[in-house]
């Protein structure tokens, strides 16, 4: 025991005084801030950015004149003439698109030099349609204010029902809390797990392995670096997470001020540009929406949330650096390691791509349960679900057959890894693999 | 060393020195058949000298593809320096791995100190094998220490300890060097420093001049041998040998997984002696007629004289032959060629291979 706490304080010890990690501790949450702020501005600022594109218009109904809303990033000019004729001259005049509408107001035409985005095309679809359909409510005699009155959209309020009483749902921080933790333990899973893999081919070509190794058991050597790197990850995380809230706060403060002001500003422009959707303006009061964030980040049992995600970090990561370090004995070097990590890292993968697209949009069908039992799956899965509430005996099920799990795949990692980190010079195959296993001690 | 002494002092008295004068504190009379009446020596520390190192029982290891050991059965005297020899793959490194409880044999036992080799002897044992290496990011001190804690020293003694070693080795200027900036002697000596930190009865070197220019060659034999005077157990396990002849007492031969030969040297090259002679005289070339009590192997022209091989006939001497060469020429050389350990080593491992 006390062998296995002088290799975990050696694997541990070399690695945070590293350079490297010292870079990496303080340059991530800087990259973070740095990320975000960006995507603030770009929110913010985001249709000032874009530059002006002019659109000539040739409208023959002559319906559509001057009612097309001009933008920060596209100007509508009206003028006259054959469609034959701006053809031929509107790339000369500056012009950055034409559209052309026939007076039957179908075939409407957009002509371009280059392919127009998406964004561009849906923004002149929706001003035609939405000039259309004024036209056409007037013609039908239906008061516009009567309609917007009527069109009012309903908003639903997502409550759960707990023995505890009723409380509100706050599906997006579910969405958002799920899908971080899902993340960081994909990101550990890999970075952690190739860490230790590093870390037993270094010690096989630098062949002080077999010193060790007549100290103490292969098993010890294994699980001491195995913690030693997860301690590792785990002060890593720490101080990433410190620097960040510390970082957040003297930013946050600056840049709220700046949201704030920009965001009225625009709600300012809104209710002159749309008066008939009021909900927007509810949308975008930023007061409310502040509010409504802190709320449901209050709503969320914090502990408890903490815990799940330390107790599979911790075992996910556990379960798959013990695979990891059974390929690095494997291989006599990082190049050959190929043909091995890659159907230890598709189960991550393979669960994080769903996590996103299926089990955070159903955490509770079958599919998404399993998936949150199983050993190799359970860490991410059981992150997305844990925020959406899971049943307490599923959460225990699941952490068991974590536990049980890790302590299997260690066990039969560790057979692999006492055989092969001796082996020098063989191309390891599946069946060696196999062979190595049934060695006897 | 001091517990031979009591033990060899107990022979004659039949009491050890010490409870001896317990004895005669207390007045008490010897009693003839008990060594230790009152002293706490155990009766195993009284058997210890005739108790080998290490004996090892027919052992079998086999592997996928291949035996590595088939029945190899050895013992190893305290205080010794064993040379475990043979060719490449002939099953040495399966066997010191054995005996470092790096693998275990599939059959057979191995006994250390009399009783059965377990984790609790790792202690007792230094390892330095042949691919060797340290860690090269980290500071060849630090590192010193580490293996040294591993084999289950206190922090404070291996410093203690080190420290002492590598002024010894003139080494102590690098503590705070890393690995990977030392030249390769330099990570020799460490290495070399490192097996034997924690002061074990047996130590196991596996080739351990490889890799070392002559000069450090020297000082690290050097070292090996004052371990040995002090009581330490050497394996030693190798091809060089020329060292095989300077350094050990006893060897075993090993080849494809076999053990062919083994026993004290100066006995393994008695028994391949076989009456050949060289012989070297000044002057003209003598002639050997078909009267001498010998064959002539071999006659060669060396500097002004010259020199001959000859086998001596069966029942005579090498007196037989100086008398029947001394009227002829004047003899300037004369000695037994007592076949080398390297010349033992080849022909018996090719005598194995033809059978």
């Amino acid at each position: 025991m006390n062998k296995i706490l002088l290799i975990i304080q050696r694997e541990y010890l070399s690695r945070v005084k590293k350079k490297s990690f010292i870079v990496l501790t303080f340059l991530v949450p800087a990259l973070f801030i740095a990320m975000f702020a960006l995507i603030a501005y770009i929110a913010v600022k985001g249709s000032d950015l874009g530059e002006e594109r002019k659109v000539q218009v040739i409208d023959q109904t002559g319906v559509f004149e001057g009612k097309l809303q001009n933008t920060a990033t596209m100007k509508y000019v009206y003028t006259g003439g054959s469609f034959e004729q701006a053809k031929a001259s509107f790339l000369k005049e500056g012009y950055n698109y034409l559209l052309l509408i026939p007076a039957n107001e179908g075939d409407v035409e957009l002509l371009s030099e280059k392919n127009p985005s998406a964004l561009t095309i849906e923004s002149i679809e929706s001003g035609l349609s939405r000039v259309a359909e004024a036209r056409r409510l007037k013609a039908a005699g239906i008061d516009t204010a009567m309609l917007a009155q009527a069109q009012r959209r309903i908003a639903v309020k997502a409550k759960q029902i707990t023995e505890a009483g009723e409380k509100d749902a706050q599906t997006y921080t579910a969405y958002a809390i799920g899908f971080l933790s899902a993340f960081l333990i994909y990101l550990c899973l890999l970075i952690y797990g190739t860490q230790v893999m590093r870390g037993v081919i270094e010690e096989k070509v630098s062949r002080i392995v077999e010193v060790i190794i007549s100290s103490v058991r292969p098993m010890q050597l294994m699980l001491g670096k195995i913690i030693g790197v997860g301690l590792v990850g785990l002060t890593q995380f720490v101080l990433w997470i410190v620097i960040s809230v510390g970082l957040s706060i003297a930013g946050g403060s600056i840049m709220a001020k700046k949201v704030t002001q920009s965001q009225q500003a625009q709600v300012q422009q809104m209710q002159q540009i749309a008066e008939d959707r009021k909900e927007i303006r509810q949308m975008a009061k930023p007061d409310n929406a502040a509010q409504t964030i802190m709320q449901s980040i209050e709503s969320i049992p914090v502990a408890y949330t903490v815990s799940c995600f330390l107790f599979y970090f911790l075992f996910g990561y556990l379960i798959y650096s013990a695979l990891f370090a059974a390929v690095g004995s494997a291989v006599d070097n990082e190049t050959e390691t190929q043909q091995f990590v890659f159907p230890i890292t598709l189960p991550i993968i393979f669960t994080f791509a769903l996590a996103q697209s299926f089990i955070i949009n159903n955490p509770d069908s079958p599919l998404s349960v399993w998936l949150s039992m199983i050993p190799f799956t359970s860490p991410i899965a059981m992150m997305i679900r844990i925020p959406f509430g899971v049943p307490g005996w599923q959460l225990a099920l699941s952490m068991f057959l974590l536990v049980v799990g890790f302590l299997i795949t260690a066990w039969a990692a560790a057979r692999i890894y006492r055989v092969g980190i001796l082996m020098y010079g063989k191309k390891a195959s599946y069946k060696e693999l196999i062979k190595w296993f049934m060695y006897r001690e | 060393m001091k517990q031979r002494e009591i033990t060899a002092n107990a022979q004659k008295t039949h009491v050890c020195d010490l409870c001896a004068i317990i004895c005669i504190y207390r007045s008490v009379s010897r009693k003839s058949n008990a060594l230790h009446i009152f002293c706490r020596l155990s009766l195993v520390n009284y058997t210890s000298n005739k108790v080998p190192m290490i004996s090892i029982r027919n052992i079998v290891k086999q592997y996928a593809g291949h035996k590595a050991l088939s029945g190899v059965s050895m013992e190893i005297e305290k205080g010794k320096v064993f040379g475990l020899l043979g060719p490449n793959g002939a099953g040495k490194t399966s066997l010191i791995r054995i005996l470092n409880m790096i693998t275990a044999p599939d059959g057979g036992e191995v006994l250390f100190n009399g009783e059965h080799l377990g984790r609790k002897h790792i202690e007792q044992i230094g390892y330095m094998p042949e691919e060797r290496g340290l860690y090269k990011k980290m500071e060849i001190g630090e590192q010193v220490l580490y293996l040294a804690q591993l084999k289950g020293l206190s922090r404070h003694e291996a410093m203690r300890r080190s420290k002492m070693w590598f002024e010894k080795l003139q080494i102590q200027a690098w503590w705070n060097k890393k690995i990977e900036d030392l030249s390769k002697g330099m990570q020799q000596k460490a290495q070399f420093v490192a097996t034997v930190l924690h002061e074990p009865e047996l130590l196991i070197l596996d080739e351990p001049f490889s890799g070392f220019d002559p000069v450090n060659a020297d000082i690290i034999k050097n070292e090996i041998l004052e371990l040995n005077r002090n009581g330490t157990t050497i394996i030693f396990s190798t091809h060089r040998m020329e060292s095989v002849e300077e350094l050990c007492d006893t060897i075993a031969l090993l080849n494809r997984s076999h053990k062919i030969l083994d026993g004290k040297v100066t006995e393994i090259k008695n028994s391949y002696r076989n009456g050949t002679y060289l012989l070297q005289y000044a002057g003209d070339k003598a002639v050997a007629g078909p009267d001498a009590p010998f064959s002539v192997l071999d006659e060669k022209l060396a500097g002004t004289g010259h020199s001959m091989k000859l086998r001596m006939n069966p029942g005579r001497t090498s007196n037989e032959a100086l008398h029947y060469m001394l009227p002829q020429a004047t003899i300037t050389h004369f000695e037994e060629v007592v076949p080398t350990m390297n010349e033992i080593f080849i022909r018996t491992v090719n005598e194995q291979v033809n059978k």
